[in-house]
């Protein structure tokens, strides 16, 4: 599904993303990891058209990032680490706006609003405005809100940040229901969110990727008894 | 379909706040109605109605850059604006998607304007709807300048450059006074920004002046 070849970011003489390789398969939710400035958010800029890469390529469902930027752009969306959604327009408002930026039709478009309220618990609050929702119900919104295009894949930068229990705990429940049928690219910084939800992980450091596998490879090739000990052993490492 | 969406969302988000849009009607509203007790209150004709009209008209669409700025600034802010650039949208969809919300907004100032200088005294003659569309032309002068503010900086920030983009340009536009009286540097730099000629247009057009109004004109749209 994503192919990702010699990618790199340089602005001006600093290396951000440093010769990039991955594949992603479909339907698989991979989880990128890494320090703050390791090179995630930059990796996931380029993927989504935001950047363009200093060298390299990505192919997204056989299209290429540097030359076919709109049809990858019809096959993606994002859920930005912020809520990013409409505060004065109500919850049924965003759902259809972004449906119909997509393109679809106002019936279809509708159709489609009451189905992503159904997943997504929205449908009590559908005439409330954004901005009067909790922290946990404004983040359902916004990964709804990506859903709406029916991406073929789906960035989630750190889609549970400042989170209580329960509502990380309806978002994670969320996300596992559309494992095996999008394409989700995750980052957090919270480990346990990893240990939950990801089918393979990729730590990321000084732009590149350091150790990637499922959590049960990571853990038996370093010898470690956590995910967490991966990751501070690959990325200190990598520091020495 | 895109843009007329995008478009929707924006005109409900600005209109959804009625403590601003009120604001940027009522104010100068208030203005033309002290205008006029001074006026009548001066041994000079300085305020006059149809001197005074098209300037605090003019003014008033100093609140379009402070709507479109702010809306642009918070929408970076909350990365709402990650998400409308990693859709399909196009940059003119984009831009439009801003832009055209606002238009009726500046309509909704002009009919209030006119209708509160009209109640002052204002005759109403036909080159009052030749002002109409001049001035629906100068509009997006003011709207692109809150574009830009709002692309510069943030929606906090945006209501500081507010504060000094209303005086300045103000100032600048010879509304409250006739440039001539401080001469100098000082009308030489109004003369180079368009929002002087903006006021003139208005004024030409609305004194049948009709050569003016295309060299004021040309200057703004430039």
């Amino acid at each position: 599904m994503i192919n990702i070849r010699d990618l790199t970011k340089l602005y001006k003489e600093r290396v951000v993303v440093n010769q990039l390789n991955l594949q992603i398969h479909q339907g698989e939710l991979f989880a990128l990891l890494g320090q703050n400035g390791a090179g995630k958010t930059t990796t996931i800029k380029m993927l989504c058209g935001l950047l363009s890469p200093t060298e390299g390529d990505a192919i997204i469902d056989g299209k290429s990032i540097v030359q076919n930027t709109q049809a990858v752009k019809q096959v993606i969306n994002i859920s930005p680490q912020e809520t990013a959604i409409a505060p004065n327009l109500t919850v049924y408002e965003n759902l259809l706006l972004f449906s119909q930026i997509y393109g679809y039709e106002k019936e279809k478009a509708q159709q489609q609003v009451y189905d992503k309220m159904a997943l997504f618990g929205l449908a009590p609050r559908q005439h409330d405005k954004a901005k009067t929702l909790s922290g946990g119900y404004q983040r359902r919104l916004s990964v709804a809100m990506a859903l709406m295009s029916n991406p073929k894949v789906l960035f989630l930068d750190e889609p549970t940040l400042g989170m209580d229990i329960r509502a990380r705990n309806d978002v994670w429940n969320i996300l596992k229901r559309l494992k095996g049928h999008v394409t989700i690219i995750l980052t957090s910084h919270y480990l346990e969110e990893i240990e939950a939800l990801a089918d393979r992980v990729g730590i990321m450091h000084h732009g590149q990727i350091c150790a990637l596998g499922t959590i049960q490879q990571l853990i038996s090739e370093t010898g470690k008894h956590s995910l967490e000990e991966v990751f501070l052993e690959k990325t200190e490492e990598a520091l020495l | 379909m895109r843009v007329a969406a995008f478009a929707t969302r924006n005109h409900k988000e600005i209109v959804r706040d009625p403590i601003t849009l009120l604001f940027g009607i009522g104010l100068p509203i208030l203005l033309l109605g002290l205008f006029s007790v001074m006026q009548k209150n001066m041994p000079f004709a300085l305020y006059e109605m149809n001197n005074l009209t098209p300037g605090v008209i003019v003014f008033s669409f100093s609140f379009l850059t402070l709507f479109s700025g702010m809306l642009l600034g918070k929408d970076k802010s909350s990365s709402f604006l990650m998400r409308i650039f990693v859709s399909p949208l196009s940059a003119a969809d984009y831009i439009l998607g801003y832009m055209i919300p606002l238009l009726p907004i500046a309509l909704l100032q002009i009919f209030v304007c006119l209708a509160t200088a009209m109640f002052l005294g204002l005759p109403f003659n036909k080159s009052i709807l030749f002002m109409i569309l001049v001035l629906l032309i100068i509009s997006p002068l003011y709207i692109s300048c809150g574009l830009l503010f709002g692309t510069l900086f943030t929606d906090k920030q945006v209501g500081g450059i507010f504060a000094i983009f209303v005086n300045v340009t103000t100032w600048l536009s010879g509304t409250w006074f006739e440039l001539d009286m401080i001469g100098g540097t000082f009308q030489k730099i109004a003369q180079l920004l368009p929002f002087m000629h903006a006021v003139n247009a208005a004024r030409a057009i609305l004194h049948a002046e009709y050569a003016n109004v295309f060299y004021s004109l040309i200057i703004v749209i430039g």
